[in-house]
């Protein structure tokens, strides 16, 4: 039973550090605009101009 | 508008590093696409270091440097590539709701945290209890649940006890006390337990419980913020400013809120006043339609008052503001809407009829079998463990969702169909609802006015016409312009004052104005048989034999057929309006009305309403001038359109936009079958607690047992509820209404 001593702190810890990356993301703001993010991964306009995925018309 | 500048720091709030930041509403974000091209189109600007849209909320929020550009250069950047933005009111805007969304989030957060960490535990001494574990291990157990519940349940449960508080303190019951009452004592038995070693706790079951309510909560609070978020939206893009004159001549572009009763606000032609006051400089016609429903144009000049939301004319007025003041028609609406308010808030809803027998039927029942098990000799702790099973499993869950969970999902089919739904009791009411009351002017009617025998007139003088009218500002010249396509050059535009426009269109000179401005009375009179309502307009082109357009306000596109449908649906139909007797008697013959009223005040609109009351009907009443108002809030239940003035919409149950009428029986249909669920749901919690308390008094089914049937009931209503979001209806579609709007020209009189 000494393997408790481990495992009970183990699995209130990871409780825990999930506990308190939700409540970052909410202080963050990041619910603001679920409906905007969604489409923010799509977009490129963060990345260096040259480092962009290339639009190619012949390989549509 | 006018050369007034406006005052941008009413708008802009500063930042530590000397930026300013600005929130606005933009009408037409539809994608994802809209947000890049805005984000993209600002961040070039020089100076603006940040703009991010909020695809949510349809918002957008720029920050910039005041030194190299301004919220000016912004607008119009944006009004540049399509989108109108209209910033907010500095502290316009409600962060109320954001903080009670993120407090909510906390409290789910925690309240799923500590059950499932307490859950973990639980299950090991379940399955310890029924093999080998030891009495130390489950003791250390209790503590480590303990020791996470308590603070968990203390803070995740504020919200119901806080609720609960209020209204044991008033003397009254609501379903968050037996909650907070099951909680409370669910909690501090396992605590006993724990405290003398006994062998059952019960801190998941409490947990669980917090953690479902409290999911409930949120889902009622988005749906009221989503609606609340579109009407402040459309508050902005309103945009009420007033151009304040400063005693030194200068003027400056406010917003409304921040005009004081006193000063001196300029009213340009064809604008809307914006305030209520007293004329001190200038004579206008003007356009009182939305206010007193009356069509026809008033002559007013220096010592008359105007009110907030009428038309002016070609002239340009100084106004002095007022508070509304004694025996004046605002201070009437305001007396009567007062009066109408209170009377209404003896309507009861549903859920607290419910509540009302519910909660205290509950207690009851824990109690009596509290005393029961006593009195048959079982312990004081095994009584108190049935009595707390009893509790959690009548936990009003699936009742207090029974109601809540059908008004968000039939407000959220409401929103789809553009209806803003302000109070979720309304739709109850409106299931209610067995006479439509409608105001005319700019109910039936389209807010403004439309040029009515648009077909009989030659093309060339009807598109020669339009060019010139867009280059005025007169009230019947906007009405004519409007729907035109972007008008053709026009020369040497000149007013001739009272009298009428002209300028050279095309190389063609034309004329428009009073029938006698362009020689036109045989025609005018001529039609003035058939358009006893219109303004005739007289239009000629190079002096050629004149046409006459008549000018009136023309009922909406689908007025006829709205009025139909709700006439086969059994609707008594009945038309209250503020405009002279004749023209109310010709819409209400047009649409087949038979009951009507015109020339009604306010306070005589609410004794119709109270006189079809009084004969046992309940009463829509869709109607958006300030006149209507009081009546509004008087009726059973209310709707307006979004043209309507403000005070009309903030006393109305519900707001439809768009050009349509339909919106009406759509309501109608959506709230009767949101009430036909609620009942149902009613009825299932019902049948629920029929089965499950006899055999939790009984004493067959442990807290935890409890909780989980409580929480199936709960799923089930809610399932259920999501039936509300499907409406069988047709909803018009965008597309045909623009296509509606734009040949809507050649509309029937009015």
């Amino acid at each position: 039973m000494n393997i408790l001593l481990i495992l009970i702190p183990a699995a209130l810890l990871l409780g825990l550090v999930g506990l308190a990356a939700f409540l970052w993301s909410l202080r963050t703001g990041q619910y603001e605009d679920l409906e905007g993010a969604k489409w923010r991964v799509l977009s490129d306009d963060d990345l260096p101009e040259d480092e962009r995925p290339r639009h190619d018309p012949d390989r549509d | 508008m006018t050369a007034a500048e406006r005052d941008w720091s009413a708008f802009a709030e500063t930042g530590d590093d000397g930026q300013l930041t600005m929130q606005l509403a933009v009408d037409g974000i539809h994608c994802a696409a809209c947000m890049t091209t805005i984000e993209r189109s600002l961040s070039a600007l020089p100076g603006v270091e940040r703009a991010r849209v909020n695809l949510s909320n349809r918002r957008l929020a720029v920050s910039w440097r005041p030194e190299e550009t301004d919220g000016g250069t912004i607008v119009s950047t944006l009004a540049d590539i399509g989108y109108d933005a209209r910033p907010f009111v500095r502290g316009q805007i409600d962060d109320g709701y954001r903080r009670e969304r993120n407090r909510l989030l906390r409290a789910i957060a925690v309240a799923g945290f500590a059950a499932m960490n307490v859950m973990l535990f639980s299950v090991s001494v379940w399955s310890g209890n029924v093999t080998d574990i030891t009495p130390e291990t489950r003791l250390l157990f209790h503590w480590l649940s303990a020791l996470i519940a308590l603070p968990a349940a203390a803070y995740a449960g504020q919200t119901f006890y806080r609720s609960a508080f209020s209204a044991i303190r008033r003397g009254r019951v609501n379903m968050d006390v037996p909650i907070a009452l099951g909680v409370i004592l669910a909690i501090g038995l396992s605590f006993y337990g724990t405290l003398t070693a006994g062998a059952d706790t019960y801190f998941e079951s409490a947990l669980m419980l917090l953690f479902f309510l409290l999911v409930g909560r949120l889902l009622d609070h988005l749906m009221r913020r989503r609606t609340r978020t579109f009407a402040e939206n459309l508050a902005a893009l309103r945009a009420e400013t007033a151009v304040l004159l400063g005693p030194d001549g200068h003027l400056r572009e406010v917003p409304v809120g921040q005009v004081s009763p006193g000063a001196l606000v300029q009213v340009a032609a064809g604008s809307r006043v914006p305030v209520d006051g007293t004329v001190v400089e200038g004579t206008s016609e003007i356009d009182q339609s939305l206010v007193t429903g009356e069509t026809m144009l008033v002559e007013i000049g220096a010592g008359d008052r105007v009110f907030a939301g009428t038309l002016n004319g070609e002239g340009v007025l100084t106004v002095q503001v007022q508070a509304a003041g004694e025996g004046t028609l605002l201070d009437e609406v305001n007396r009567l809407l007062d009066q109408a308010m209170t009377a209404r808030s003896q309507s009861v809803a549903l859920a607290d009829r419910v509540a009302r027998w519910y909660a205290p039927v509950v207690h009851g029942a824990a109690l009596l079998t509290f005393l029961g098990w006593l009195a048959l000799g079982a312990g004081a702790e095994r009584s108190l463990v049935v009595a707390i099973t009893v509790l959690i499993i009548t936990c009003p869950c699936a009742i207090a969702l029974a109601v809540p969970a059908v008004q968000v999902t039939a407000a959220g089919a409401l929103f789809r169909n553009r209806l803003l739904l302000h109070s979720g009791d309304a739709l109850e009411r409106l299931a209610e609802a067995d006479t439509v009351v409608f105001d005319k002017t700019g109910t039936l009617t389209t807010p403004t006015a439309r040029i009515a025998n648009a077909g009989e007139v030659p093309e060339v003088a009807l598109e020669a016409a339009r060019a010139l009218a867009a280059r005025s500002r007169h009230p019947i010249s906007q009405a004519i312009a409007a729907g035109s396509k972007p008008a053709s050059a026009v020369l040497e535009a000149s007013e001739v004052a009272g009298q009428g426009v002209t300028g050279i269109v095309d190389g063609h000179r034309v004329r428009l104005g009073r029938p006698g401005f362009v020689d036109a009375e045989e025609e005018a009179a001529a039609l003035a048989d058939r358009f006893p309502d219109a303004t005739l307009v007289g239009v000629s082109v190079d002096g050629c034999r004149p046409a006459v357009l008549a000018v009136q306000q023309v009922l909406r596109p689908d007025a006829a057929e709205t009025v139909a449908e709700l006439g086969r649906h059994g609707f008594r139909l009945v038309i209250l309006s503020g405009d002279r007797g004749p023209a109310v008697a010709r819409v209400a013959q047009t649409l087949g009305i038979t009951e009507w009223q015109g020339g009604l005040k306010p306070a005589e609109k609410i004794a119709a309403l109270e006189s079809l009351s009084a004969e046992g009907r309940k009463v829509l009443m869709v109607g958006d001038g300030l006149n209507d108002a009081p009546a509004l809030a008087a009726a059973h239940v209310s709707m307006s359109p979004v043209s309507a003035v403000d005070l009309s919409q903030a006393a109305a149950d519900i707001v439809f936009l768009g050009e349509r009428l339909a919106p009406v029986p759509l309501a109608l249909a959506i709230g009767r079958r949101a009430r036909r669920i609620m009942s149902e749901n009613l009825a299932l919690a019902l049948v629920y607690n029929l089965i499950a308390v006899p055999i939790a008094v009984t004493g067959n089914a442990t807290p935890l047992i409890a909780a989980v049937a409580m929480s199936a009931s709960s799923i089930l209503v809610t399932a259920n509820a999501l039936r509300a979001q499907s409406v069988r209806t047709a909803t018009p579609d965008p597309s045909t209404e623009v296509a509606t709007r734009s040949t809507r020209t050649e509309a029937a009189p009015a």
